[in-house]
């Protein structure tokens, strides 16, 4: 494995909500993600794995612990990172395509260049609401849209600056099955062509072992890394194959580790 | 809602037509006296006979109270935007605000003419204190209220603080203001007469003093309709304005299959 893109190293997170309602949603975690690397982060509901992500971004500060990105501690957001949130979180006063172009006004390069390449920007838009299936709806305000074309375009937003290191919370949540397993496919397509590092925060496992070269499996909050798995099966990966017996027990294994760690909460 | 019946369309005409007809049976029915209460049809005529006496004085006070209306929207605009981005200042303003918001403002104008002499001066001024308030209020709520997901969209990206005011908050909050101008606008008519009537040499206040002193009825009423023709119109304008602006955020069920 290549040196740690992506480094957590023993970090606590505690959201603070005023007196003795604080809420310590890491508690040690540590995990290291190779460059070029696709990792998914699965876990019960409520053990941190977006507070991971947000870390990670630089959104959040740890309060104990280290967090690197590229051999750099994060102190703040860095422009290198696409992010898709749990919610589509389009600008409602935006049309779907200047949403996508967002990034493009912020990050530089592209921040001095927008106003003389907008036209190419606007194409390289278009292209990539062609990929996940958004052709026709550019124009659109994002309350037109329905939930499942949100998510979409918010992949999109998180794809058009090509960050080096993206960062998915949950991006497939709110669609249904099938159109879910079209995305898996277009996912891993623009992964295998750019190659950036992901993290892929999912509550279906079925998604993570599809996708990721590596799962990390999160204990019950307090969060922190109980299992690591890597993934071994050749890409690019079809449908098929999750339906195959080694899949299937990647899945299985997958299952019994989180519902041990929801029991140890209950008992 | 994409198509709004003739008789919708009508209504508020048919109500302001109604109300002066049965105005004009009301005094006509109970022989109310000029000097109490005069007829719609006389005050029309004293507009129509004597528009062009009329017109420097609506014209007056539609500048004074319009040049009062920017100045106040601006500066009501900057300080919304200071109080609503910080929360420090929020804190430290506020109470101030208020303080200054509750004083009446016809008891300012003596002041401001001690300062400024009468006439136009302390008029505008008058006008722009007053629209202030609610602009701020409604500037600042807007910025104070921006979810902060919507942030975070920017924030990830290494957006400055100037960036997430311009690319989240100012666009947030315009519904806020729009709102707020609404306000602001008929707010600055009544400055603006407050001062006229206490020290100008002009304008329809001014010259509704002048009249009322005359006991010429009919001449007063003839300037309050002229000032609510000239507030209907610039709110009519405002809440156009206000609908080409931020529609986005006053859609109606109107999901595009």
């Amino acid at each position: 494995m290549t040196a740690d893109f992506v480094l957590l190293d023993t970090v606590d997170l505690t959201y603070r909500a005023g007196e003795g309602q604080d809420t310590l949603a890491l508690k040690g975690a540590t995990l290291a993600i190779g460059k070029g690397e696709f990792a998914a982060i699965v876990g019960p509901s409520g053990c941190g794995k977006s507070t991971v992500l947000k870390l990670v971004s630089g959104l959040l500060k740890a309060n104990r612990g280290r967090v690197e990105v590229g051999g750099h501690t994060v102190e703040g957001p860095v422009k290198i990172v696409g992010m898709a949130f749990q919610n589509p979180t389009m600008l409602p006063w935006l049309t779907a395509i200047d949403n996508v172009l967002v990034p493009l006004k912020i990050v530089q390069p592209y921040r001095s260049r927008f106003k003389r390449q907008r036209a190419e920007y606007e194409e390289r838009a278009r292209a990539l609401f062609k990929t996940v299936g958004l052709a026709g709806f550019e124009k659109r305000h994002p309350w037109q849209l329905s939930g499942g074309m949100q998510q979409r375009a918010s992949l999109c937003r998180a794809l058009i600056h090509e960050p080096e290191l993206l960062l998915l919370d949950e991006p497939f949540g709110a669609l249904d099955a099938f159109t879910r397993e079209d995305l898996w496919a277009t996912l891993q397509t623009l992964c295998m062509t750019r190659r950036p590092t992901v993290i892929l925060v999912t509550h279906d496992l079925r998604e993570a072992a599809y996708l990721a070269d590596r799962i990390f499996v999160m204990s019950a909050r307090p969060g922190r890394v109980l299992a690591t798995h890597e993934v071994r099966f050749p890409r690019p990966r079809t449908l098929d194959m999750t339906f195959s017996e080694e899949f299937v027990a990647l899945n299985h294994a997958l299952r019994n580790e989180i519902s041990d760690a929801r029991e140890e909460v209950a008992a | 809602m994409m198509r709004k019946s003739a008789l919708r369309r009508a209504l508020p005409w048919l109500v302001i037509v109604g109300m002066f007809l049965v105005w004009e049976a009301l005094c006509r029915l109970f022989k109310v006296p000029e000097f109490v209460l005069p007829l719609p049809t006389q005050i029309f005529a004293v507009l129509f006979n004597r528009w062009d006496a009329l017109l420097p004085h609506a014209t007056q006070t539609l500048m004074t109270t319009l040049v009062g209306f920017v100045g106040g929207v601006i500066l009501g605009t900057l300080i919304g935007i200071a109080i609503g981005s910080s929360r420090l200042v929020y804190d430290a303003m506020y109470p101030l605000l208020v303080g200054f918001y509750s004083i009446p403002k016809v008891a300012v104008v003596p002041i401001l003419v001690v300062w400024f002499g009468s006439g136009t001066v302390p008029a505008v001024i008058t006008s722009l204190v007053i629209c202030i308030f609610p602009v701020v209020v409604n500037v600042a709520t807007g910025l104070a209220t921006t979810e902060p997901e919507l942030e975070d969209v920017l924030r990830a990206l290494g957006a400055s603080k100037r960036d997430i005011l311009w690319g989240v908050g100012i666009p947030r909050s315009m519904p806020y203001l729009f709102a707020s101008l609404k306000i602001a606008i008929t707010l600055a008519f009544v400055g603006t007469v407050i001062s006229e009537t206490v020290a100008a040499n002009r304008g329809i206040g001014n010259m509704m003093i002048i009249a009322s002193s005359n006991i010429d009825v009919p001449l007063v009423f003839a300037g309050l309709f002229i000032l609510a023709f000239m507030g209907i119109a610039l709110y009519a304008a405002f809440a156009l304005l206000e609908e080409r602006m931020t529609g986005w955020a006053m859609r109606k069920s109107e999901f595009v299959s």
